[in-house]
């Protein structure tokens, strides 16, 4: 049903929609709306998971641990701070292998404190062996909320789905609310494998020594590779029923013939669009590697999108302090050796810093002779 | 190979807890008295190390470790999908060490008990991070050895006194609140039981006399844990709604008679300086016996 709605009020009424049964969260500048809209569809009887009030998010991702581990759907949302003190709860979460599927509206990280949109957050968590995954504009975080309960359900890995603080969060704009008659066609009800049940009882969270920890954490990481098979099967599923496209892991934009291409993710992604337009109509061959899932990596599928590109430029809202950008990083960490362009980090829009069709037209001039060394830092 | 315990119990033995481990005792009759329709949450220490050195385990109960600190809101997650479940019948406990409890977990169960919910916290108290080589904590009484207060040259061992959960209890007004110890088995049955006839939150708080930490012979954990109580510095209590249902009366004995078998305390007995942390405990004790009506 289309409407016109704010960014994460519509993801509150998505999630409803897929029936979770246990909800914790804590509020923060800018997730508040989704916890707001999520207690009022619970007072209005249009809610019927249980909704707790915590008191931080250690707490409500414990939680929501607690919950998942006793077999019922869950979920949670936070940003900036509150993501980070959860940290140990994350690793936690996805050592014990719970479908948990929590919503990041991403924000820059303290200090200096600053509650405006930038991706720090997100990326500072990446190795905790949760799925990644980043949305471009309202439509497809909608979308991507209603797919993670379905990925991290039969992977049994949990999924932070990431929009932009302020920038989608809190942007009124036409939105197509993914029904729950249709979700619940697409989604069936949990069944999980292994639960806390007096009937079954099992140890959970035991002490592990040297001689297994290391096999059960590169299963863990193997069982993340293999989750792209599932996110893509499900993307599949999500467009024969719903009729938009799914997660399908990266996207170009007129990137088949681009000999510069821009990598990036998230929100931007919009403005970029702009920019190619223009340029290409006065013949500049410039291409858009948009990235979606980004835990796990999708190695293979982006050497493929950029065997052709003669200069890469990665554009992204954080950074590594003391190195480059984090995705600039994790290209040429995992694909530079199978490229032949050279890979420059861009850092821009920190801390809200507003990221304009000039920066993106900037940026463009500047790579062919960027250094691939360091980071460049557009304000 | 697949092990399976012959042992009906709850809490299997084969588990590493030193011999004499007080906690050991308390967590086995615990167990008992709950039954097998129980979830048990368990925080990182002695008890949830020793029992489940992968790929064993000491519980035939289903039982979740997740962190050091979240023993509390694991549970509240436990029984929301419990509720949602309809399984309103299976019991929630939440197990946790002093540290777990009194220091990196208090705001958890705070909120927990902010929250009324219908959840059983277990602290057993043996005074200090045993598990990690005795170190000090919340609950560490006044003149204690511990790795962190060593007696010296400038030091008596912990210079403050034990935080008082049983208060903190109280002014977030849980309605079941007890102490008890390893040495009184049955009592530690017996207000397991009677907590759960209470809808709300249950607090119970276990002395568990640690053998390597407080160091004594292992044949002593329970006159030592009997000593705590007649020396008026562990009462055991039960309270209902904020009345005293159960005071155990004592016929005390000076600290003294405690406090010497214990290593921990050794120093209190070499000079002047350490006889007047003694005389300060036995303050503490008789503002104990006269507080709660121990005699």
């Amino acid at each position: 049903m289309k409407i016109f709605i704010g960014g994460l009020k519509a993801v509150a009424q998505t999630v409803a929609n897929c029936q979770p049964q246990v909800i914790s969260a804590y509020p923060i500048t800018p997730q508040t709306h989704v916890v707001e809209e999520l207690a009022k569809l619970k007072s209005a009887g249009k809610l019927t998971a249980e909704y707790i009030r915590a008191e931080s998010e250690f707490s409500a991702a414990s939680i929501v641990l607690g919950a998942a581990a006793t077999g019922v759907r869950t979920y949670t949302a936070t940003s900036s701070q509150g993501l980070l003190l959860m940290t140990e709860v994350l690793f936690n979460i996805a050592g014990m292998r719970l479908p948990v599927v929590m919503t990041c509206a991403n924000r820059s990280v303290s200090a200096p404190i600053n509650i405006w949109n930038d991706q720090q957050d997100s990326l500072t968590v990446r190795d905790a062996g949760w799925q990644f995954w980043y949305a471009e504009n309202n439509q497809e975080a909608c979308d991507l909320h209603v797919q993670a309960f379905k990925v991290a359900e039969s992977t049994q890995l949990p999924v932070i789905v990431n929009l932009d603080g302020f920038v989608l969060t809190h942007l009124t704009e036409e939105v197509d609310i993914p029904e729950a008659a249709k979700i619940k066609r697409f989604l069936p009800a949990y069944r999980p494998v292994e639960f806390l049940n007096p009937q079954k009882p099992q140890t959970f969270g035991p002490l592990v020594g040297p001689a297994d920890y290391f096999e059960i954490r590169q299963e863990l990481h193997e069982d993340l590779i293999k989750s792209q098979k599932n996110t893509l099967q499900v993307g599949r599923e999500f467009k024969k029923v719903f009729g938009r496209a799914g997660n399908t892991l990266i996207d170009g934009y007129k990137l088949a013939d681009a000999q510069i291409v821009l990598v990036s993710f998230g929100s931007v992604i919009g403005t970029m669009r702009e920019v190619v337009d223009e340029l290409r109509a006065k013949g500049v061959k410039v291409g858009i590697l948009k990235i979606i899932t980004y835990r796990p990596f999708p190695t293979e599928l982006i050497i493929k999108a950029l065997a052709k590109a003669k200069i890469i430029a990665v554009v992204e809202k954080d950074i590594s302090l003391g190195g480059q950008g984090i995705l600039a990083t994790d290209l040429k960490a995992h694909a530079g050796q199978k490229l032949k362009a050279p890979i420059s980090s861009f850092v821009v829009g920190l801390g809200g810093r507003d990221v304009t069709k000039e920066t993106i037209k900037k940026i463009i001039k500047l790579a062919p002779k960027a250094t691939t060394t360091a980071v460049t830092f557009v304000g | 190979m697949k092990y399976q315990s012959t042992f009906p119990h709850l809490y299997n033995p084969g588990h590493s807890a030193c011999a004499g481990c007080g906690e050991a005792i308390a967590i086995r009759h615990l167990l008992t008295a709950l039954g097998p329709n129980t979830i048990m949450t368990n925080a990182t220490g002695c008890s949830e190390v020793t029992t489940t050195q992968y790929p064993l385990s000491a519980y035939k109960i289903p039982w979740l470790h997740s962190l050091f600190e979240n023993a509390a809101p694991v549970a509240s997650g436990v029984l929301a999908a419990l509720k949602q479940k309809g399984l309103t019948k299976v019991q929630v406990v939440a197990v946790g060490g002093d540290g777990a409890t009194y220091d990196i977990g208090l705001g958890f169960i705070s909120a927990l008990w902010e929250r009324q919910e219908n959840i059983l916290y277990v602290c057993y108290d043996n005074e200090a991070y045993m598990n990690t080589g005795y170190q000090s904590s919340g609950a560490t009484p006044l003149g204690a050895f511990t790795t962190t207060t060593p007696p010296g040259k400038n030091s008596e061992g912990n210079n403050l006194i034990k935080k008082d959960m049983i208060g903190l209890a109280l002014a977030h007004r849980v309605p079941y609140i007890a102490t008890a110890t390893s040495a009184y088995p049955l009592d530690i049955q017996a207000k397991a039981k009677k907590s759960l006839e209470i809808v709300g939150p249950k607090y119970l708080q276990i002395l568990t006399p640690c053998v390597p930490g407080w160091g004594y012979d292992p044949a002593l954990t329970v006159e030592l844990s009997k000593l705590a109580v007649q020396s008026g510095l562990y009462p055991l209590l039960e309270i209902i709604n904020g009345q005293f249902t159960k005071v155990q009366k004592i016929k005390p004995v000076p600290v003294t008679e405690y406090l010497k078998p214990q290593k921990r305390f050794a120093h209190l007995f070499k000079d002047e300086a350490g006889q007047q942390v003694i005389a300060k405990l036995q303050q503490i004790a008789d503002e104990n016996i006269k507080k709660y009506n121990l005699v």
